[in-house]
């Protein structure tokens, strides 16, 4: 869809559960800086294509290039390393630890790749990256709290902003607002869109709920079955039949 | 952030510790020299307990190692202490860094039994083989310490101190390396670990790694005090059971906790032992429910409330 030189180009993506065809036929090409909903009813293949990408499904068939690189066969570690990063629909944090605690957590990481894991870290560019994040993401009030004690919408947060700190080309957000309330959804997606923006990270996120799909994106992919029915702008998606019908659940 | 004191206070301890058992009587300073060799092993199951990893079978490097210090004395006429304290643990680390190949890929009850069961057989073929003292296991020669022979059990108690000290020191500082920092995030979640980039399996071999070094270490140190080695004293389960109560007993807070747990441990089984000769076992299973029930941060956890009230 998009003319630019794509960032990420998957042809023939097909994911098989023994008999049970999780995803088949799907060729997208996504540009650098693209905001992208991905949206699909329950089993529509949104979660397996995402799961696809970043390594933690190896799909049955077809390719995924990211850049010049191939990510079929490459591991969820590979992937990141390779600059893709991801958040999850039930958020992945280390619950025992504070906010803080575990954002250096992600920053150590990001910072000692290889052999300088085995020296003592910088505290203090440690603190100081922290406290930038914990400001970027809003989270300062829940710096020393422990994540087991936080509400679901934190937690989300700081999924979001430990994926991002290794500062990826391209992010993977499944289900962000999902078990966040009608009146929080939106001041999160806030704080998130415009800390991504600046960092221009091309973004895909996973959504059921079409009014943060029309406010945030600019392209959509609509799922069913496990192909693509539709890859057009959200305002056009809203009104096409077969997203209508499939997707929406409207009937004519 | 507080700074963390943790190698003043072991510097400070162990010289303490020093100063008192050259004073002290000499079944002082063997309780002592048993809780501080063992003490290096709990120090290697606190690594893989903070990965929330639990091993039930260490008994296979403490017995390695151990049973390399026998070897060194009678086949090769080894006796030097540090020698013989490095043999123990290249042997066992060695390996600990092979079976981490295989032990990196288990969790839970399964990697706690593999252990277990490797520890079984290496106790089955040494109850069965003649060449390694069968059942009856070797007596070892006095170890020297740079060429003399004490006349006394102090040097070697001072020792094993130091080692002991520089174990917790060394431990401490990998612990603050953004490897050892990860020993907790891959307890919590593997997953999120993987996905920031950092490889699961390579930090729990090197833990494992890092546990069997230091259990084969222990064992060295063991065999010296003790002056002999048997496979029941050395490698079979009930030695891991051991070491495992400790470890709880001890708790994960600290690399401190370890040298506490270990020499409450000794004089617990000992006093035990000494008015109930019957019943010791239910009263260290007595202790043992308690901490579960009571501390489940071990001793540590009282000694860190105290610490953050003062």
């Amino acid at each position: 869809m998009s003319s630019a030189v794509p960032i990420l180009e998957v042809r023939n993506l097909m994911k098989t559960f023994g008999a049970v065809v999780a995803a088949k036929n799907i060729n997208v090409d996504i540009a650098k800086g693209e905001i992208i909903g991905i949206i699909g009813a329950n089993g529509a293949g949104k979660t397996c294509f995402v799961n696809m990408v970043t390594g933690y499904l190896a799909p049955t068939e077809g390719s995924i290039m990211f850049e010049d690189t191939e990510l079929v066969g490459k591991g969820p570690r590979e992937v990141t390393h390779a600059g893709i990063s991801r958040s999850f629909q039930v958020s992945q944090v280390f619950h025992t630890m504070t906010v803080a605690e575990n954002l250096s957590v992600a920053l150590a990481i990001a910072n000692n790749r290889g052999m300088k894991a085995l020296f003592e870290m910088d505290t203090c560019e440690l603190r100081q990256q922290c406290d930038e994040a914990l400001d970027r993401y809003q989270l300062d009030n829940y710096k020393n709290t422990i994540v087991s004690n936080l509400s679901q919408g934190i937690r989300k947060l700081l999924d979001i902003s430990m994926a991002v700190v290794s500062k990826p080309k391209v992010l993977l957000l499944d289900e962000p607002t999902s078990g966040i309330s009608v009146e929080e959804k939106f001041h999160f997606m806030d704080i998130v869109m415009s800390a991504l923006k600046e960092d221009n990270v091309t973004v895909l996120f996973v959504e059921h709920d079409m009014e943060i799909v029309e406010r945030y994106v600019n392209r959509v992919l609509a799922f069913y079955q496990g192909e693509i029915i539709a890859d057009m702008s959200p305002k056009k998606v809203l009104v096409n039949k077969k997203v209508q019908e499939f997707v929406i659940g409207k009937r004519h | 952030m507080l700074r963390d004191n943790t190698s003043k206070f072991v510097v400070a301890g162990g010289l303490a510790i020093i100063c008192f058992g050259i004073m002290a009587p000499s079944w002082i300073v063997n309780q002592l020299m048993f809780g501080f060799s063992r003490a290096l092993a709990i120090l290697g199951l606190l690594i893989l307990w903070r990965t929330g990893l639990v091993s039930f079978g260490h008994a296979f490097y403490f017995g390695l190692g151990a049973y390399t210090v026998a070897i060194l004395d009678i086949e090769l006429g080894v006796t030097d202490v540090f020698l013989r304290f490095i043999g123990g643990a290249v042997i066992a680390g060695t390996a600990g860094f092979l079976i981490g190949f295989v032990m990196r890929n288990y969790r839970d009850i399964f990697f706690a039994m593999l252990n277990t069961a490797i520890s079984m057989v290496l106790y089955g073929i040494v109850v069965k083989t003649e060449l390694l003292g069968s059942t009856d296991g070797f007596v070892i020669s006095i170890p020297t310490i740079f060429g003399v022979i004490p006349e006394t059990r102090h040097p070697l108690f001072v020792v094993i101190i130091l080692i002991a000290m520089c174990s917790a020191i060394l431990v401490n500082f990998y612990l603050k390396t953004t490897v050892g920092k990860l020993t907790t995030p891959i307890r919590d979640n593997e997953l999120r670990v993987e996905y920031l980039g950092f490889s699961v399996a390579y930090v729990i071999h090197l833990n494992y790694t890092i546990s069997a070094v230091l259990g084969g270490g222990a064992g060295a140190l063991m065999a010296m005090s003790l002056g002999q080695v048997d496979p029941d004293s050395m490698i079979n389960w009930t030695v891991s059971g051991e070491l495992l109560f400790i470890t709880i007993l001890s708790g994960p807070g600290s690399v401190i906790a370890p040298f506490i747990g270990s020499l409450v441990f000794e004089i617990l089984r000992t006093y035990a032992f000494e008015f109930a000769p019957h019943l010791w076992r239910m009263i260290v299973g007595a202790t043992f429910l308690t901490i579960i029930f009571f501390l489940p941060g071990g001793i540590w956890s009282v000694i860190a409330r105290l610490g953050r009230r003062s």
